[in-house]
């Protein structure tokens, strides 16, 4: 990132703006004038883990469209060496003056925006924003999703993964900020992207007339496949499925379940590399969810496709992900493997602490205890404290409470539960956001 | 920017291009499909009964009459046309024309009220839409499959009629009369498609499809029943008649006279006039039989085929401009919704 950042000629950050300038500092060279060794091209220079992004990254039209997909953020913690400084090539004197004030509140090109993608992945996303009107669905989303790999979405109803996975079809144009799936832009190649990524919607629908079968074939149609490679593809897909035998019938008369199978079967018509599943799991019984989960690790696993998948049940979709991201009103919260999410961001140890008493007396004894930061009131059980320490403090506050004469009726560590794991990172529950 | 620069946008522009030319014809396999759904429907047989049984009563009635007077009739050009303009007096004088004229919006509505909000409805249009296919595909091809079904239909009927009327009358119709009634057919099916583009449009602009068909329908019986009542009011809405004014009066009925005359029904009104009427030499409403024949035993010579299109080229661009205005409004709000229900 900072190789890219120290080579003078890199597409300039601006805009129009600085465009109707004329060049001044570093990069006045004529044009045509040949480069030095020192001053390669960022291509060059680059290494090859960051080549399909920063291909497309170092056009200049990239960089205009980079004005209204700009990125200015005033803090932004993820942001590291060289946003806070302004570097001599990076902006033309005049604009040192404009920027002077803020020197971290500038825009970024594509290029910075992409830099650190790495080689191998499918979905990147950096600001990603998307409004409607004065709401903001989807607010500066950083997603990076590597090949091969399974990603969960996870946030309640109305957090925004929907508008997130349109964006990424090119379903939706996106207020601001980058997408990159496949190392293509979905507004501007939305018929390549289309080509390569299947898509199950939420509250998938068919054509209630046809047949399943009928279905598929109408989508192998529209992708250009030809019907007798479409009839083995279809035929084989429905016994993926197990849909075999209802592959005549209406899919009127299809069940909520049969419905989704048939969706995930018209996701795979078209042979895709990319799988985007949205609530695929959503109002199926226990035991169909097991079964699509089932089918679901199969099909990854076979045909080496790179999954993401939204949920706003973390229980159902856990097994089946190699990572997720925890959204919450439009933001995303946390992202990782789930492992790593439980343990929390500074290793903090949450215990859920009860006496046979009133809860008052833990208070002035946890404190004392070596490592403990606070004590708070549990959030829904009056009876409970929460203590949060550095460390595993268990052992020794359980002894400091035997001392003190209080019975210890409740200890528990938190985060090992997923629903706790749920509600750490998506505060305002299950029921949609806080408007 | 530097040479390797304008490389890289080179190859990139070349990769766009290799990845976006493959044919997507999207539209097309969007039509045929629509197109199979429509004929295989039950709609579609419902409306051709409806319209065909419309059809052949009056033409029955007519063919009676002429049989009657056909010692008079004896040589009469355009006989075969009378068929399908003139109407019975025991059927209160409307002819087979009258009918169609009557129905055909009906047809139009009929093949594209629940275009686009069926799709919504039924959670299929974002499936759709992630197919690579570009997205006005999608309302081009319902169009497209719309104007399909209504010509499959109206040549039915045409046949039909013409077919029953040649037996009943034992006549052929000469090649002039049977290039009338073409064109005849070809307005018709332009005059559905207008209506066609008002349904495709409400169905892009309701969510319900049973607000769309209840819009739809009841706007067609409206202007059935107070069209000529209401274009003036409306005209007097927009340009206020005041008497005391000449200015302001002469605008309003000029309005009035401008709002009767770009009304769709209007113009196929003076188009099938025109058409099948080979003595119109204005465009004027056609009478009764005893009406058509003396006027054409009073006034020598009658316009050809071509002289007759002539007369209404400007009714028939007309028609053609406000489907298309139609059909455009309803294509660019189609493609600014959001894909979602
Ligand atoms: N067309 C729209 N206009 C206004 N707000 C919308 C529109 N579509 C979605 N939203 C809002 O955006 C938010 C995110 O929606 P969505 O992405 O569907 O959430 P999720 O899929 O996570 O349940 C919701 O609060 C929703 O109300
Ligand atoms: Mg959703």
């Amino acid at each position: 990132m900072s190789e890219d950042r120290t080579t003078p000629s890199e597409p300039r950050r601006g805009g129009p703006r600085r465009r109707l300038r004329p060049n001044v500092g570093l990069d006045a060279r004529p044009l045509g004038t040949p480069r030095t060794a020192g001053s390669a091209h960022p291509l060059s220079a680059r290494t090859p883990a960051a080549a399909p992004h920063a291909a497309d990254a170092s056009k200049a039209t990239e960089i205009d469209e980079f004005e209204n997909a700009e990125a200015a953020d005033a803090a932004n913690p993820g942001d590291s060496a060289g946003d806070g400084q302004v570097m001599p090539w990076d902006v033309a004197p005049a604009t040192i003056t404009a920027d002077e004030g803020h020197p971290t509140r500038r825009r970024r090109t594509v290029a910075e925006l992409l830099a650190d993608v790495p080689d191998d992945a499918v979905i990147v996303t950096r600001r990603l924003t998307k409004k409607y009107g004065e709401f903001t669905a989807v607010d500066k989303l950083d997603l990076t999703i590597r090949r091969g790999e399974v990603f969960g979405l996870l946030g309640p109803n109305g957090a925004g993964k929907t508008t997130t996975v349109l964006m990424l079809l090119g379903l939706t144009e996106p207020t601001k900020g980058i997408v990159r799936v496949l190392g293509m832009d979905p507004t501007r190649e939305p018929l390549a992207v289309k080509r390569q990524v299947g898509y199950l919607p939420d509250n998938v629908g068919f054509y209630g007339g046809l047949s399943g079968r009928e279905n598929l074939r109408y989508t192998a149609k529209l992708n250009g496949i030809g019907r007798r490679e479409a009839d083995a593809k279809i035929d084989e897909l429905l016994h993926e499925v197990r849909l075999e035998d209802a592959a005549e019938k209406k899919t009127e008369t299809y069940s909520r379940g049969m419905r989704q199978r048939l969706g995930i079967a018209d996701a795979l018509v078209k042979s895709p590399s990319v799988l985007i599943l949205d609530e695929p799991t959503i109002a199926i019984d226990p035991s169909g969810v097991e079964e699509l989960l089932v089918l679901l690790r199969r099909l990854v696993a076979e045909r080496n496709l790179t999954v993401m998948l939204s949920s706003h049940i973390l229980g159902q979709v856990q097994s089946l992900c190699d990572r997720v991201g925890f959204y919450s009103a439009g933001k995303l919260v946390a992202a990782g493997p789930l492992e790593e999410l439980a343990k929390g961001e500074d290793h903090v140890v949450e215990l859920e602490v009860g006496v046979d008493g009133p809860p008052t007396g833990i208070d002035a004894v946890a404190s004392t205890v070596p490592g403990v930061t606070s004590v708070k009131p549990h959030e829904r059980d009056e009876r409970l404290r929460v203590v949060t320490a550095s460390s595993d403090v268990a052992a020794p506050l359980a002894t400091a409470l035997a001392a003190q004469g209080l019975a210890l009726v409740h200890l528990r560590r938190r985060g090992t539960d997923l629903l706790e794991l749920y509600r750490r990172y998506v505060p305002e529950g299950i029921d949609g956001r806080a408007r | 920017m530097a040479a390797p620069a304008d490389t890289a946008r080179r190859t990139d522009a070349g990769r766009a291009r290799r990845s976006e030319r493959a044919p997507s014809g999207g539209w097309r396999t969007i039509a045929a499909k629509e197109l199979a759904d429509h004929i295989t429907s039950s709609r579609f047989f419902v409306l051709l009964l409806i319209v065909t049984v419309a059809a052949i009563v009056p033409m029955y009635f007519i063919s009676s009459d002429i049989s009657a007077s056909a010692p008079q009739l004896a040589g009469q050009p355009a006989l075969f046309l009378a068929l399908f303009v003139v109407g019975s007096p025991s059927l209160g004088n409307v002819a087979v024309v009258s009918f169609a004229a009557l129905l055909v919006p009906l047809v139009g509505i009929a093949f594209g009220f629940d275009g686009i909000n069926s799709e919504r409805s039924q959670g299929t249009l974002s499936r759709l839409l992630a197919q690579p296919i570009h997205r006005d595909d999608v309302i081009n091809g319902k169009f497209t499959a719309g104007i399909a079904v209504i010509a499959v239909m109206i040549t039915t009927l045409v046949v039909v009629v013409a077919g029953l009327g040649m037996i009943r009358l034992g006549i052929i119709p000469s090649p002039e009369e049977i290039a009338r009634i073409v064109v005849w057919a070809g307005a018709t099916v332009l005059y559905a498609s207008f209506w066609l583009a008002f349904a495709l449009l409400l169905s892009t602009v309701m969510r319900g499809t049973a607000s769309a068909a209840l819009v739809g329908f009841g706007t067609w019986l409206g202007l059935l029943l107070f069209g000529q009542f209401l274009l003036p009011l409306f005209a007097n809405f927009l340009f206020p008649l005041d008497k005391a004014n000449a200015n302001a009066y002469l605008a309003s009925t000029t309005a009035q006279a401008t709002f009767m005359r770009i009304s769709p029904s209007t113009l196929y009104g003076d188009i099938i006039t025109a058409v099948l009427n080979p003595n119109t030499k204005t465009v004027l409403g056609v009478g009764n039989l005893g009406q058509y024949v003396s006027s054409q035993q009073q006034v020598p010579g009658l316009l050809s085929l071509d002289q007759s299109i002539l007369l209404v080229w400007p009714q028939i661009v007309a028609l053609v401009a406000v489907t298309v205005v139609l059909f455009a409004l309803a294509y660019v709000l189609f493609l600014r919704q959001e894909v979602r229900a």
